[in-house]
This record gives structure tokens, C-alpha cells and sequence, in this order.
């Protein structure tokens, strides 16, 4: 038996993936696939699925309503819609912000001292320790109305005897922003200089000895060769911005819905399983359609994944 | 004009060493190289020869002394304004382009109209021997093609120097003796000033006009191939290119060019040639090349010869090396084989007393340490 399997390398390669795919069915495809099946059905009045074939869940979030004012039979309602619109448009200004941030930090680590560069990047990672949703109440505390930030403000206007009117900061569009923004940040860090580190010093000095100022080896060299680090970063921060409610749960209030919200208070509010799956879906959808027409673009970053 | 290509007057380079002690990577170096020149920098790691290099190039500034390109004194102007271009060790092409892309960078810094950019690179790539390949990326060139865009990229500037640091350093043996004749052909033709940095004494010799021998950061001897291999003006440069025999002595007398040293070990006087600088009463330090000891039956001079026994012999083809005894001493004595026969006896074999004759002409006398 033993002998047999030493000989046979295709059921060696099925064997050893096999824990993997146990997995991935388990926990992966069989509960999108009952996702699937879910979002086809309808929701009782006691808020558990009767299971049927419809489009319906799937026409009310591209705003086909059925709840219309008397005398009409079909409306337009965009509220789901703008959620979607809302939760694209969010991820889209976090990925760029995020990217304007974190690229001169990455390149001045990666230019930095070797001997530095590991505290630097222990610096980046330390946040990573504290768990997400407490980090997320920390600002809660910074914006807050009594908060840190308005507090200093405060007393520095006391101290030059200006009248002070507290900043409205925490649940507005802005402070969820600032949250995904922080968030993220390490995520975008690491891949770039990761691609920025591994440029090797004499591409720095070719590009000089040719006739290259620091500026236009900036955009001819250095950019180029570290796009691989900014996508992989892109596709790191890029997805799951698009699916975390927590962010804009703690710092956006109740004013600020995203699909990632959506999703939730339709299984555990409104209890509406049916249409929580097919929002799930539309986000994922969604998600990758984005993703494959940037990545057709960019490439994958494959060689951050392969360093 | 000015009269030289490239001057270095003095010049100093010090770094601060890890443990932060100081250490001068080049101490006081004087160079002048001639326009249309092939001067190679030779010596061992660490010796100061590319440290001298990156400092025509402006990657590094000397902390004392001046660097001159066509007489204009270089400062600390960085790298983009110096006309000259370098060649690096590891290629150091630009990955996310293709070749044609590598070549036309240098000439799109400088802003040159794109027709004429598309005629240098094209004709470049023909003396490289690269035309077709002008789509490929640097990956997937071979060693040597990558080495050809290297150099097609740094010459198609028709830079007043070229500065090549170990260029041909990670190549094969086979693909090194090839382009280290294809890149003096090239030199000749564009007749660009080249100044080539190598550890490999035969690179230096076969394709230089003149070689600078540096050991610890100081030029030790300057010359041209036969210079420096014929007439080594100390020990080291003696040592360090080609093989010789060392003989130590004190020195009795000059006369001229000549000189005679009472060599201990021989418990005898030994005539020779004086190369580099020696003085009467001074240790010195007697040379003699394998090749130039002549062996026979007999002494053929009053002096400079001695009886020794064949400890080795080794056929090597074109030469037989053998290690002769003298009086303790072990000399290193090639003789060519310059008749054909495959009976053992024509062949100096281990045992075998023999005379050495060390011609003072070939006896070189220079100052020992």
C-alpha cells in the first residue's frame, strides 16, 4: 500500500491537497453555494427562509421596489443602489489615500539605514497588535465632541482667548474615512516596500550615470518597479474596505451605510436572510469585477507574492 | 583639450568602518589617463580600484584631493552631470524595459530628438550584435547578451569616458575571453577613453594600454602591459602579476642599472638588473620569472650560476614546471618543450642535477620589505 503510493505521484499531489480542499468545500464553497440558494428565496413572517425561485431580493437592491404609493405596480426606489454607490466610492478614496500615504513612508524606510529598517517596520506592525474594533473605539475617543482632539483645541483657544465651538467630527462621512484610512495603512506599507526594497542600489546609479535626475529616475525607475508592491497593497486594502462594517458602524453612525452594514442588519435586524444573502453576493460580484479589470491592468503583483 | 582624459590629483577616499574606526579606501592616488587610452585599474578586493572609479563616475566624492574630467575639476557634481558613463558589475539594467528601452534611456535624459534617438540606438545595437533583439526584456537575454545592452546602454552616449567596473566578471571563461577582445575592438573603433576595473591580471594584460597595479587603496606601479610584467618596480606588483622566484639579499654594490646582492642562502653574490629603486646596504629583493631561468649541463657563466636537484616535474603540454633545489631553496623553473618526442629521457625527470642559469639581464633587483 505504502509501496503503491511511493510510485504514484498523482495520488501523491491528491493527497497532499486534500486537507486544503476540505476545507475550501466546507467552508468556502458550500456556504456560497447555500448563500446562492438562499438569496433565490423569500422571507416568512416569523424571519425564517421559505425556499423558492425568484429574482425578487436581487431587483429591490438595484431599486426595483415593490413597495410602491397606491395606484402604481412598479417604482424606483435608489436607496440600495446608493448604498452600493456609497460603499465603491468609500474603498475607491480610501485605496487612493491610503496609497499617497503610504508610499513616502515605505520608500523612506526602504531608503532608510539597514540597521533601521527593522525597528521601522516593527513601528508599522505594532497597531496590528491591539485588536481592530478597539482600535476603531480609540478613535471614537479622538473624535468625539468631548474628545482628545477637541479638547487640546480647546485649551489652545483658551490660551489665546478665542471662542471655541467643538468640531462635530465622529459619525460624520469624514471620520469613516479616517478610520479606513488608519485602518489599512500597514496593509499598503508592507507590499510596497517589500517591491521598493528589492530595487537594488546600482538601478538608482545607472539611472543617474545616464543623465536622470533624482526626480525623473523617481518616475522612470523607482515608480515602475515598485507598481507590483501597489497593487498587491490595492488588492489588500482595496477588498475588504469594501466588505467591513465595523469601521463605519463605531465612526459613521447610523448615517453612514455601507453594503458591509447592509448585509448585517438583514441577518441579524431585520432578520431577512434571503436578502442579506443576495447583498452578499452583489458585493462579491461586484468586488470582483472591479478587481478583474484592475488586475487585467496591472498585473497581480505577482512578484511581491513570489518574493 | 586639456591633456588628459581623466586626472585624479591626490585624491583620498576615507570610510568609516563598522567597528567606527576610519580606513582609507584610497589613499593619495595619483592617476592621469590619455585621451582614446584603455587603462585598466588592476589589483585584489578592497584595494581601491572601484572606489577610484565610482569616483569619476560622481557616485562617491573623494574626502580629499580633486577628480579632473577634461581638466574641469569634478566636486561633488553628482553622477547626471558628468560626462562620462559606467558599465556596471551586475548589468544593472532597468528590468520593467525592453533593450531598445535600456538603450534610448540615456538619450532621453538628454532630451534628444526621437528620429535621432531611434537611429544611435539602432546603430548600437548592430556593433553589439543585439539588432532584432530590441523587443526582449533584460530576462530573457543571456549573461552575455545582458552584458552587450549594458555596454550598448552606457556607450550610446558617446561619453568622454567609459568607466567599467568588472564588467565581464560574472560571464563564463569562454564568453569572457570573447568579449574581452570584442570589447577592445569596440574601444578601438569608437576610440573612446575606457577606464576598465579588474582583479584578473590576464584581462588587464591582454587588453589595456596601460595598467595601474593598486594594493590598499595606493597605486603602486603604472605602466603599460610589458611594463609592468618585464620591469615590476616592487615586490608586490612582481608577486601579483604572473609568477616569479623571490630571492632575498642585501645589496653590495650599483653600477648603473646593475646591481650585486649577496643572496645568504646561496651563501653568493648574484648580478642582476635594477628595476624600481634600490640602495647600496638596502634589503633587496631579487625576481626571476620561471620562464627566464635557463637550465644545462654545466655553469654557462662565472656568476649567477648554481647546481641544483629536480624535486618535480610536471608535463603540462606546451611546458614542463619543474621545482629545482638549490641549496634548500625551491625555484620554479619552466621549460618549453620545444622538441617532440615521447621518450621519457628528453624530459628533465625528478632527481636530475641540474645547472640554473639566471642571466642577469632576466635577474630583476628591487627593494624587498
Amino acid at each position: 500500500m505504502l509501496k503503491r503510493l511511493r510510485e504514484n505521484k498523482s495520488a501523491q499531489g491528491t493527497l497532499l491537497i486534500t486537507p486544503t480542499l476540505i476545507f475550501m468545500v466546507g467552508l468556502l464553497i458550500i456556504p456560497l453555494l447555500l448563500t446562492l440558494i438562499i438569496s433565490f428565496g423569500k422571507r416568512s413572517a416569523e424571519g425564517n427562509v421559505i425556499y423558492t425561485f425568484g429574482l425578487h431580493n436581487y431587483m429591490r437592491i438595484l431599486g426595483f421596489s415593490h413597495d410602491c404609493p397606491a395606484g402604481q405596480t412598479t417604482c424606483f426606489d435608489p436607496l440600495y443602489a446608493q448604498i452600493l454607490w456609497r460603499s465603491i466610492s468609500l474603498a475607491f478614496n480610501t485605496t487612493v489615500l491610503v496609497i499617497l500615504l503610504a508610499y513616502p513612508l515605505a520608500y523612506f524606510i526602504a531608503r532608510s539605514h539597514p540597521s533601521r529598517r527593522n525597528t521601522f517596520l516593527f513601528l508599522v506592525l505594532v497597531p496590528l497588535w491591539t485588536n481592530f474594533v478597539i482600535r476603531v473605539y480609540a478613535w471614537m475617543m479622538l473624535l468625539r465632541t468631548q474628545g482628545l482632539i477637541n479638547s487640546v483645541l480647546g485649551w489652545l483657544a483658551g490660551l489665546v482667548g478665542v471662542q471655541f465651538v467643538p468640531f462635530e467630527m465622529l459619525y460624520t462621512p469624514g471620520a469613516v474615512l479616517v478610520g479606513m484610512v488608519y485602518e489599512f495603512l500597514p496593509f499598503m506599507i508592507l507590499p510596497i516596500y517589500t517591491s521598493l526594497e528589492k530595487i537594488d542600489n546600482s538601478l538608482y546609479e545607472a539611472a543617474a550615470d545616464l543623465g536622470a535626475n533624482p526626480l525623473r529616475t523617481f518616475w522612470r525607475v523607482t515608480l515602475p518597479l515598485s507598481m507590483p508592491g501597489v497593487v498587491a497593497g490595492t488588492v489588500l486594502v482595496f477588498v475588504p474596505v469594501m466588505g467591513t462594517f465595523v469601521v463605519s458602524d463605531l465612526l459613521g453612525g447610523k448615517q453612514i451605510i455601507l453594503v458591509g452594514n447592509l448585509i448585517q442588519r438583514q441577518f441579524l435586524d431585520a432578520r431577512d436572510p434571503t436578502f442579506g444573502s443576495a447583498a452578499s453576493l452583489i458585493l462579491m460580484v461586484m468586488t470582483l469585477i472591479v478587481m478583474y479589470f484592475y488586475t487585467r491592468k496591472f498585473g497581480f503583483g505577482e512578484e511581491i507574492v513570489a518574493a | 583639450m586639456s591633456d588628459f582624459a581623466v586626472e585624479l590629483k591626490d585624491v583620498v577616499k576615507t570610510f568609516k568602518t563598522p567597528e567606527g574606526t576610519f580606513i582609507n579606501a584610497v589613499d593619495h592616488v595619483n592617476m592621469q589617463i590619455k585621451h582614446g587610452e584603455f587603462f585598466s585599474m588592476l589589483g585584489s578586493s578592497g584595494c581601491g580600484k572601484t572606489t577610484s572609479l565610482r569616483m569619476v563616475a560622481g557616485f562617491e566624492w573623494p574626502t580629499e584631493g580633486e577628480v579632473y574630467i577634461e581638466g574641469q575639476p569634478q566636486g561633488h557634481k553628482p553622477p547626471f552631470q558628468r560626462p562620462v558613463n559606467t558599465v556596471f558589475q551586475s548589468y544593472a539594467l532597468f528590468q520593467h524595459m525592453t533593450v531598445y528601452q535600456n538603450i534610448a534611456f540615456g538619450l532621453e535624459m538628454q532630451k534628444a530628438p526621437p528620429n535621432e534617438i531611434k537611429e544611435r540606438v539602432g546603430r548600437m545595437l548592430e556593433m553589439v550584435q543585439l539588432s532584432g533583439m530590441e523587443r526582449r526584456y533584460p530576462r530573457q537575454l543571456s549573461g552575455g547578451q545582458q552584458q552587450r545592452v549594458a555596454l550598448a546602454r552606457a556607450l550610446v552616449k558617446l561619453p568622454n569616458v567609459l568607466l567599467l567596473d568588472e564588467p565581464l566578471g560574472a560571464l563564463d571563461l569562454k564568453l569572457r575571453k570573447e568579449m574581452q577582445l570584442e570589447l577592445k575592438a569596440i574601444q578601438q573603433k569608437v576610440g573612446i577613453t575606457f577606464i576598465y576595473v579588474t582583479h584578473d591580471q590576464e584581462e588587464a594584460l591582454t587588453m589595456s594600454d596601460r595598467i595601474a597595479v593598486m594594493s590598499k587603496g595606493k597605486v603602486l606601479q603604472v605602466g603599460t602591459p610589458v611594463e609592468i610584467y618585464e620591469r615590476p618596480n616592487c615586490k608586490f606588483v612582481a608577486d601579483f602579476i604572473g609568477t616569479s622566484n623571490f630571492l632575498e639579499g642585501k645589496v653590495k654594490s650599483l653600477e648603473g642599472d646593475k646591481a650585486q646582492v649577496f643572496v645568504p642562502a646561496l651563501n653568493a653574490e648574484v648580478k642582476g638588473l635594477v628595476s624600481g629603486t634600490v640602495t647600496v646596504g638596502s634589503q633587496a629583493a631579487i625576481s626571476i620569472r620561471p620562464e627566464k631561468i635557463r637550465l644545462a649541463d654545466k655553469a654557462a657563466l662565472s656568476q649567477n650560476c648554481f647546481e641544483g636537484r629536480i624535486v618535480s616535474s610536471v608535463y603540462i603540454g606546451s611546458d614542463t614546471h619543474l621545482i629545482v633545489e638549490v641549496n634548500g631553496l625551491l625555484l620554479k623553473v619552466w621549460e618549453q618543450n620545444k622538441i617532440s618526442s615521447l621518450d621519457p629521457r628528453a624530459y628533465y625527470t625528478v632527481g636530475q642535477s641540474v645547472w640554473l642559469t639566471l642571466f642577469p639581464e632576466n635577474t630583476l633587483i628591487m627593494a624587498g620589505e
